[in-house]
C-alpha cells in the first residue's frame, strides 16, 4: 500500500460489484441483520427525540420511553424559562458561545492553516524544509497533553470567548491534510497563471483554492465536528454561565437536582440539531472526509 | 491524530528569475507566518511550559511564586495506587475498546461493502453517532444505564430474561461502571472507523478476490488472505488512533462517574484536570500531561515501526 491517494477517494456508494447477487433467503436474513443494528445505533437517538417531547415523569419509564405519549413542546418552553436570568444564563448565550467559537474556529483555522499549507507544498524559500518538519511533529502532540500549562498560562483570560476560540484556529494535523492535498494537484494550471504573470497570492486564491473542494470540505466537518463539542477546555477555562458552549452548559444542567429528563433531552435535541441538519445535507461529504483522515500511511 | 507520511514538497513551478524567487519567498513568510505564530503560542510554548511546570510546585492565584521542585512529581505520581489505578484503568479501556471496536468497525464495513440495494441507508444510520458530541452522548446514556428497573437497559434485560436479571447500577458499581462508559464510547466512536475501513476495503482490487474464487477460496480464506492483508495499512492506522483515543478518555468520566465509584472509572486525563483544575496543583496536573504525552508518542513510534517493516516487505 505503498500508493498514496492523491485525490478524494471515490465516491464510496459505488460499491463494486464483484459476485452475482445473493438468493433472495439470504438477502432477507442480511436485511435483517442490518435492521438489528441499525436499531443499536438509532434506539439512544430515538429515545432522546422522543423523549424530549413527553411529560418528564414519562421519560424515564423501562421500554415505555420509547412510547411517544402526551407530545408537546412544554419541554423546548420549559428550557427557555428556566435559563432566563443573569445567574443562569439565556439560553441563547449558550447557543452564542458555540456558534462564535466554532465559526471562528473553522474559518479562522480554513484561512491559515490553508496558507501555511500552500507555502509548504509549492513555494520554495528558505526553511520550508525545517517549518515542515516541525508541523509533521505537532500532529502527534493531542491538545490533552498541553492543556494544564495552556490553562496555567491562560489563566488571566478566563471567561471569555476569545479564550475558548483562539488556540484552536491553527492546527498541525489540518495544515498536513491540506499540505497533502496540495501536493497532490497537477501543476499544470498552477504554472499556466505563473506564466501569464500571476503571482503567488493569485495563484492561490484564483487557481489552487477553486480547485481543493474537497479538502477543504473535509476540514471544516472535522473542525467543526469537535469545535461544537469541545468540551475539556471550556470545563477548565469557562465558570460564568454567560460564556459557557452548549456542551458544558448540559452538563451543569445535568448536575442540577431535581433533573428533568424532558428538559434536558429538549436542551440535548436543540445542541445536537446543527450537527444533524448540517451531517444530513452534506452526509456524503462527511463520509469522504472522515475516509480522508485515514488514507494516510 | 498521527502517523503521518509526508510527499516531499513540490519543486516550484518554475525556474525563476531573483526577483519572482523574491517575492515567492515573501508571500511564502506571509502565508506560514500566522499558522506558525499561533502554533508557536498555544501548542510549542504551553509543550514546553508543560516539562517546566512539572518541575515545580505550582499554585494558581496564591500569591508565592512557583517554587523548584526537582522530580518530586513524578516520584509521587509513581508511587501513587491512585495514578497506578488511572494507567491501569486507562488500559483495560484500551484492551477492551481497540479489538472490540475495530473488529465490530470491520465487521460493519464488510456488511456494508455488499451490492445490496439501500446500504447508504444503512451507512448513514450506523455513522449518526459519531456526529454526536460526547458531552450529549454521556448525557443520554446517562438515563440508559438509570439504575432503577425504570431504566432502559434494565428494563431491556429484564424483558428479554424474562424477570432473571438486574436491575443492575450500571454506573454505580465499581464492578460494570467501567463497562458501561466502554459501550457508549464504543456507540458513539465505531461508526467513525468503518467508514474510514470501509474506504480501505474499496481501495482493494475485486480482481484479488476473483482471483481467490477461481482458486475455490472459501469466504474464509478469501478474508484471511485477501481483506486482511489489503487492509493491513489501514487497520494499523485505526488501531493507533483508538489506543491513543483510550489513554485521552476525559469527557464521559467527567459526566457520569467523576472517577469513581472507588477509582474504578478514574484515567489518566481525569486525574490530570482534577489536580490542575480541582485542586489546584498545577505541577501536579503537568507532570501527569508529561507522562501522558510519553505514552502518546511511544504507542506513535510503535506504530510507526510497524508501518515500516510493511514498506521493506513490499
Amino acid at each position: 500500500m505503498s500508493e498514496r491517494t492523491k485525490t478524494a477517494p471515490a465516491p464510496l456508494d459505488e460499491v463494486p460489484l464483484r459476485r452475482k447477487g445473493p438468493s433472495p433467503l439470504k438477502k432477507a436474513g442480511n436485511y435483517l441483520v442490518m435492521i438489528v443494528i441499525t436499531l443499536v445505533f438509532v434506539a439512544p437517538i430515538l429515545y432522546m427525540v422522543i423523549g424530549s417531547f413527553k411529560p418528564s415523569d414519562k421519560v424515564l419509564n423501562g421500554l415505555a420511553g420509547f412510547i411517544p405519549e402526551d407530545m408537546s413542546l412544554n419541554n423546548y418552553t420549559g428550557v427557555f424559562a428556566r435559563f432566563n436570568s443573569p445567574a443562569t444564563g439565556y439560553f441563547y448565550n449558550f447557543y452564542l458561545t458555540s456558534l462564535i467559537v466554532s465559526v471562528v474556529v473553522v474559518v479562522g483555522g480554513l484561512v491559515v492553516n490553508s496558507m501555511a499549507a500552500y507555502a509548504l507544498a509549492r513555494l520554495r524559500w528558505r526553511g520550508r524544509n525545517g517549518v515542515l518538519l516541525a508541523v509533521i511533529l505537532l500532529v502527534i502532540v493531542p491538545f490533552e497533553a498541553i492543556t494544564v500549562p495552556l490553562f496555567y498560562l491562560l489563566n488571566d483570560y478566563r471567561n471569555t470567548y476569545y479564550v475558548q476560540f483562539t488556540p484552536f484556529i491553527a492546527q498541525a494535523f489540518s495544515v498536513y491534510l491540506f499540505y497533502t492535498f496540495f501536493v497532490g494537484l497537477p501543476k499544470q494550471l498552477e504554472e499556466a497563471a505563473r506564466i501569464d504573470g500571476a503571482g503567488p497570492w493569485r495563484t492561490f486564491f484564483y487557481i489552487v483554492v477553486p480547485m481543493s473542494k474537497p479538502v477543504f470540505a473535509s476540514v471544516t466537518i472535522l473542525t467543526f465536528l469537535s469545535s461544537w463539542g469541545a468540551f475539556l477546555w471550556p470545563v477548565m477555562m469557562v465558570d460564568q454561565p454567560q460564556f459557557r458552549p452548549l456542551p458544558l452548559e448540559i452538563s451543569v444542567f445535568l448536575g442540577q437536582p431535581p433533573t428533568d429528563w424532558g428538559q434536558i433531552f429538549a436542551f440535548g435535541v436543540m445542541l445536537v440539531l446543527p450537527l444533524l441538519v448540517v451531517f444530513l445535507i452534506f452526509q456524503r461529504w462527511f463520509i469522504q472526509s472522515v475516509a480522508s483522515s485515514g488514507l494516510k500511511g | 491524530m498521527s502517523t503521518v507520511t509526508v510527499p516531499p514538497s513540490s519543486e516550484p513551478v518554475l525556474d525563476e528569475p531573483p526577483a519572482t524567487k523574491r517575492r515567492d519567498t515573501r508571500a511564502a513568510l506571509i502565508m506560514v507566518s500566522p499558522a506558525v505564530l499561533l502554533l508557536l503560542a498555544f501548542v510549542v510554548v504551553p509543550f514546553i511550559a508543560a516539562g517546566w511546570l512539572s518541575l515545580h510546585n505550582v499554585r494558581l492565584n496564591s500569591g508565592r511564586p512557583a517554587t523548584w521542585f526537582g522530580l518530586e512529581h513524578y516520584t509521587r505520581l509513581l508511587t501513587d495506587p491512585e495514578f497506578y489505578r488511572a494507567l491501569f484503568n486507562n488500559f483495560i479501556f484500551a484492551l477492551i475498546v481497540v479489538p472490540v471496536q475495530t473488529g465490530l468497525a470491520l465487521g460493519l464495513a464488510m456488511l456494508l461493502n455488499r451490492p445490496l440495494r439501500g446500504m447508504a441507508v444503512f451507512r448513514t444510520m450506523f455513522f449518526m453517532p459519531v456526529v454526536f458530541p460526547m458531552a450529549l452522548v454521556a448525557v443520554i446514556w446517562k438515563l440508559i444505564y438509570s439504575r432503577d428497573t425504570l431504566g432502559i437497559l434494565n428494563a431491556f434485560l429484564d424483558a428479554i430474561s424474562f424477570g432473571h436479571l438486574g436491575p443492575y447500577d450500571w454506573l454505580g458499581n465499581p464492578a460494570t461502571a467501567m463497562l458501561a462508559i466502554i459501550i457508549l464510547s464504543i456507540w458513539q466512536g465505531v461508526g467513525f472507523q468503518m467508514i474510514i475501513l470501509l474506504a480501505g476495503l474499496q481501495g482493494i482490487s475485486p480482481t484479488l478476490y476473483e482471483a481467490a474464487s477461481i482458486d475455490k477460496a472459501n469466504a474464509w480464506q478469501q478474508f484471511r488472505n485477501v481483506t486482511l492483508p489489503g487492509m493491513r495499512n489501514t487497520l494499523i492506522f485505526v488501531v493507533l488512533v483508538t489506543t491513543i483515543f483510550s489513554f485521552r478518555l476525559f469527557d464521559q468520566v467527567w459526566i457520569l462517574t467523576q472517577g469513581g465509584p472507588d477509582n474504578a472509572t478514574t484515567t489518566v486525563m481525569f486525574q490530570a484536570v482534577t489536580a490542575a483544575f480541582t485542586e489546584n496543583n498545577v505541577g501536579r496536573g503537568a507532570a501527569i500531561t508529561v507522562i501522558f504525552f510519553i505514552i502518546v508518542l511511544l504507542i506513535t513510534l510503535i506504530q510507526r515501526r510497524l508501518l515500516r517493516e510493511d514498506r521493506e516487505v513490499s
